[in-house]
C-alpha cells in the first residue's frame, strides 16, 4: 500500500504541475496544446544541462541542489520555448490549436534531431552519479514513509510552487487580471489592462512550469531517460485541467486520482492483487484515458471554462 | 491586368500563394535549425548545412545513382498513399469544422481491422479469392477506422466536448489495443530469427495490395496500387463535399452551425458522419500501408507511441487547403521531403531534419490567415483605388456609377475574410 501510494506520488507530481501549467495558460486566454510539446523540450534541456554540471564536476556532492538547480533551469527553457506558441497566438492572432499541434511535432523532431546528432542515440540518459537523488527514509513510519520515503526533491518543489501560483492567481492584482483576460479581455482592455502583455505571461509562466514538469517526470517517472515523447502525459494533464473545472483544487485531485490510475498500468506486475486478475498491463494502461472520457462526459454542462479561450484578442471586437 | 487582377482575387489562388509561403518559411528557418545544429556538433560545419538543405531539396533524386532514384520514387510513392488517406481525413473534418488529431488512433484501429482479416484467411493457394479479400480487408479498416472515429464526433456533438481532448484519448487506448489484441494472438505473430515483436506480413497469406506490375517499373520499392485507391477516395471525398447535398450540409456545419440548424440541418447528425467518414479514411490508410507485403507490423512497441502516419495528415490538409485534390499533392510532397531526409546522413544530419522542416510548415500554416488577409489588403487597397476612380467620373454620369460602385463595394467586402465561407447560394452551385 506505502509502495502503491509512493508511486501515485511520483506520477502526480508532473501531472499537477503541468496541469496547472495549463490552466495559467488557459485563463489567460490561450489554449495550450502545446504542453506536451513544451515538457518534452523542458525534458531535453534539463537532461542536457544535467549531464553537462556532472560531466564537468560541478556540485555533484549536492545532488539535491543540483536536482533544483537544473528544474529551474528546466523551466526557463520551457519558458523561452513555449515563446513560439505566444508568438503565434497572441501576437500573429494565428489558429491555437494549429500552432499547438504544430510545436508539439516540432519538440519531438528537434529533440530527437538535436539528441541523434550530439549523442548518438535519440534517448539520453542522465549522468550515472546522477542516481543518488532519491530521498530515502526506510526507518521512519508507514504514514510519514508515503512523503518521506523514496521521494524526490521535485516532488516537494512542485507542491510548493503549485500552492504558491495558486493563490497567486486568485489572489494577487497581476493574478486577477491575468484571468479577466480569458473571460472577456475587451472589458479588461476598458479598464487599462494590457491583454497581449497578460497573455505573454500567462503563456510563458505555463511553458515554464510544463519545461519543469517535463524534467520532473524524465527524473523521476521514466528513471532519467529524455527521448522526444513524454507518453501523452502533456494531454492528461491539459484532460486533468478540464476535469478540475479550470481550478486548482479540482487540479490537485485530478492529479492525484489520475497519478494513481496513470501508476497501476506500469506496476501492475508487481502486484499479487492486480496480477491474479489476469489482465494484462494494455488494460490498466487504458484506463486512465477512458476515465477522462467519462469524466468528460459528465463534467460537460457545468463547464468553468474560461469563455474567451482560443479567440485571438481583436481590439476592434467589442 | 484585369486578368491577373482577377486571378489573384480567388480564394483557390490564395490558398496556394499562402501553402507555398507556408513551405519556403518553414524550409528557411529549418535550415537556420541546421546551421544551428552545426555549431553544436563539431563534425559538421556550415558548408555541410548547405549540402543537406540541397540533399532534403532534392528528394528522391538525390539518392545518387540511377537504380536508388528509382527505387525512392516507387517508395515516396507508396508511402504517399496512406498520408493522402490521413490528410483527407483531417481535411474532411476540418471542413465540417473539427480538427481531427485522432487519426493516429483512426489509422492503427484500420490497421488492426485490416490486419485481422488479412493474416487469419489464407488464400495462398486461392490466388482469385486474394482479391475479395484484400477488399474485405480494407473495408473492414474502414469500419474499424469509422467507429473510432465514431467517439469524438459523438461527443462533441452531444456532450459538446472539445474533439481534440477527445481525439487523443481514443488515439492512446487504440494504440494499447492493438498491441493488445495482437498479443493475444500468438499465431500471427513471426517468430523467425531476429525478429522480435513483429507480425507476419501479408505476404505469408496472399492477401496483399496488387502490384499490377508496377515494380517492374520501380525496381526494389515498395510500390503497390495502394496509391490509386487513394486518389480514387480522395476524389470521391471531392465529389461528395462539392456536389452534393450531404457535402453542402457538412460545410454548412463547418461555416457556421447555428445557420446550419436554423436552416433545418441536423448539425449533430452531420458532426457525427463526419467524423465517421474521416475515420473510415484513416482507417484505409492504416489498411493500405501495413496489407502492402513488404511492410512488417511492431506490435509490441505500439502502445507507446502513435504513427506519425495520422500526424502527418494535419499538415497535408493544411497545406492543402483541406481540398482532397490539392491534399494527393501535398502528401505527395511531404513524402518528397522525408525521402530526402532519410538521405541526409551523407551531410552528417539525420531523417529528423525533416520533421523539423514539416512541423515549421504546420506551425506557419496556423498564419496562413495572416498571409491570406496582407493579400487581402492590396486587393482592398486596389478595390478603393477603382472607387476612387468611379467617384470622379461620377459628375457625368450619374445612373451607371450607383451599381458599379455598388459592385466595386460589394467585391471588396466579399474578400474581407475569406476563411468564414458564408453559407449562400453560390456555394451550391459549385
Amino acid at each position: 500500500m506505502v509502495f502503491l501510494l509512493q508511486k501515485t506520488l511520483i506520477y502526480a507530481a508532473p501531472l499537477l504541475i503541468v496541469a496547472l501549467a495549463g490552466m495559467f495558460s488557459e485563463r489567460s486566454g490561450v489554449i495550450n496544446l502545446a504542453l506536451e510539446g513544451e515538457m518534452v523540450f523542458g525534458a531535453f534541456c534539463g537532461a542536457i544541462i544535467a549531464r553537462a554540471f556532472v560531466n564537468n564536476g560541478i556540485l555533484v556532492d549536492h545532488v539535491q541542489l543540483l536536482f533544483a538547480i537544473v528544474l529551474v533551469a528546466s523551466a526557463i527553457c520551457g519558458a523561452v520555448f513555449s515563446l513560439l506558441l505566444s508568438l503565434s497566438a497572441v501576437k500573429l492572432k494565428a489558429n491555437q490549436t494549429i500552432g499547438g499541434t504544430a510545436i508539439n511535432m516540432l519538440a519531438a523532431a528537434v529533440v530527437n534531431a538535436f539528441a541523434l546528432s550530439l549523442f548518438n542515440s535519440e534517448k539520453i540518459q542522465m549522468p550515472a552519479s546522477f542516481g543518488g537523488y532519491v530521498i530515502k527514509n526506510p526507518d521512519i513510519c508507514s504514514v510519514a514513509r508515503v512523503f518521506g520515503d523514496k521521494a524526490y526533491i521535485s516532488t516537494y518543489i512542485i507542491v510548493g510552487l503549485f500552492i504558491i501560483l495558486s493563490i497567486w492567481i486568485y489572489k494577487t492584482k497581476t493574478g486577477m487580471r491575468l484571468r479577466s483576460c480569458g473571460e472577456h479581455p475587451q472589458a479588461a482592455a476598458s479598464v487599462g489592462i494590457n491583454v497581449f502583455k497578460m497573455r505573454y505571461l500567462g503563456t510563458t509562466i505555463s511553458g515554464a512550469l510544463a519545461g519543469l514538469g517535463g524534467y520532473a517526470y524524465i527524473a523521476t517517472v521514466a528513471n532519467g531517460t529524455s527521448e522526444g515523447t513524454v507518453g501523452g502525459m502533456g494531454f492528461l494533464a491539459l484532460a486533468i485541467m478540464i476535469f478540475g473545472n479550470w481550478k486548482p483544487l479540482g487540479i490537485a485531485i485530478g492529479a492525484v486520482l489520475f497519478g494513481l490510475l496513470k501508476c497501476i498500468g506500469p506496476i501492475s506486475s508487481s502486484f499479487d492483487f492486480l496480477k491474479n486478475l489476469g489482465m494484462p498491463m494494455y488494460f490498466y494502461n487504458i484506463i486512465p484515458y477512458f476515465v477522462v472520457l467519462v469524466v468528460l462526459a459528465i463534467t460537460a454542462k457545468r463547464s468553468g471554462c474560461p469563455k474567451a479561450e482560443g479567440i485571438p484578442y481583436d481590439k476592434g471586437m467589442r | 491586368m484585369s486578368g491577373f487582377r482577377k486571378l489573384i482575387g480567388k480564394s483557390g489562388f490564395k490558398s496556394v500563394i499562402s501553402s507555398i509561403l507556408c513551405i519556403i518559411a518553414g524550409i528557411i528557418v529549418g535550415f537556420v535549425v541546421m546551421i544551428i545544429l552545426s555549431l553544436f556538433n563539431d563534425k559538421i560545419n556550415i558548408g555541410d548545412a548547405f549540402y543537406g538543405l540541397r540533399i532534403i531539396l532534392g528528394g528522391p533524386f538525390s539518392s545518387g545513382t540511377a537504380k536508388y532514384i528509382i527505387t525512392n520514387l516507387g517508395d515516396m510513392i507508396f508511402y504517399a498513399a496512406p498520408l493522402v488517406m490521413t490528410g483527407v481525413s483531417v481535411a474532411l473534418a476540418n471542413k465540417t469544422g473539427l480538427f481531427n488529431i485522432g487519426a493516429p488512433g483512426q489509422f492503427l484501429m484500420g490497421t488492426l481491422g485490416s490486419l485481422l482479416v488479412a493474416l487469419n484467411i489464407n488464400t495462398i493457394d486461392k490466388p482469385g479469392l486474394s482479391v475479395l479479400v484484400w477488399i474485405l480487408a480494407i473495408l473492414v479498416g474502414a469500419v474499424c477506422g469509422a467507429i473510432w472515429g465514431c467517439i469524438p464526433g459523438f461527443f462533441r456533438a452531444v456532450f459538446n466536448v472539445n474533439e481534440v481532448i477527445v481525439c487523443i484519448m481514443t488515439n492512446w487506448i487504440a494504440a494499447n489495443i492493438v498491441s493488445w489484441v495482437f498479443g493475444e494472438m500468438p499465431h500471427l505473430v513471426n517468430k523467425g530469427a531476429g525478429k522480435s515483436g513483429y507480425l507476419f506480413t501479408t505476404a505469408t497469406t496472399g492477401n496483399s495490395t496488387p502490384k499490377l506490375g508496377l515494380n517492374n517499373i520501380f525496381k526494389g520499392s515498395y510500390i503497390d496500387i495502394g496509391i490509386f485507391v487513394a486518389i480514387a477516395l480522395a476524389i470521391v471525398i471531392y465529389i461528395i463535399l462539392t456536389k452534393t447535398t450531404f457535402g453542402y450540409e457538412l460545410r454548412a456545419c463547418g461555416a457556421n452551425k447555428y445557420g446550419a440548424r436554423y436552416a433545418g440541418m441536423n448539425e449533430k447528425k452531420n458532426i457525427i458522419l463526419s467524423m465517421a467518414i474521416a475515420g473510415a479514411l484513416a482507417g484505409v490508410g492504416g489498411a493500405l500501408y501495413y496489407l502492402c507485403p513488404g511492410i512488417e507490423f511492431k506490435f509490441d512497441s505500439a502502445y507507446a507511441k502513435l504513427p506519425d502516419y495520422g500526424f502527418n495528415g494535419i499538415p497535408a490538409a493544411l497545406l492543402g487547403s483541406n481540398n482532397p485534390i490539392a491534399v494527393i499533392f501535398v502528401g505527395l510532397f511531404i513524402r518528397y521531403l522525408s525521402i530526402g531526409g532519410d538521405n541526409l546522413s551523407s551531410a552528417g544530419y539525420n531523417k529528423y531534419i525533416a520533421d523539423v522542416i514539416i512541423a515549421l510548415i504546420i506551425y506557419f500554416a496556423g498564419f496562413s490567415k495572416l498571409f491570406r488577409d496582407i493579400m487581402d489588403r492590396r486587393r482592398k487597397k486596389e478595390a478603393s483605388i477603382i472607387k476612387a476612380d468611379i467617384a470622379d467620373v461620377k459628375k457625368d454620369a450619374e445612373p451607371i456609377i450607383e451599381t458599379s460602385e455598388a459592385e466595386a463595394t460589394a467585391e471588396a467586402e466579399s474578400n474581407v475574410s475569406p476563411d468564414v465561407q458564408p453559407v449562400t447560394g453560390e456555394e451550391v452551385d459549385q
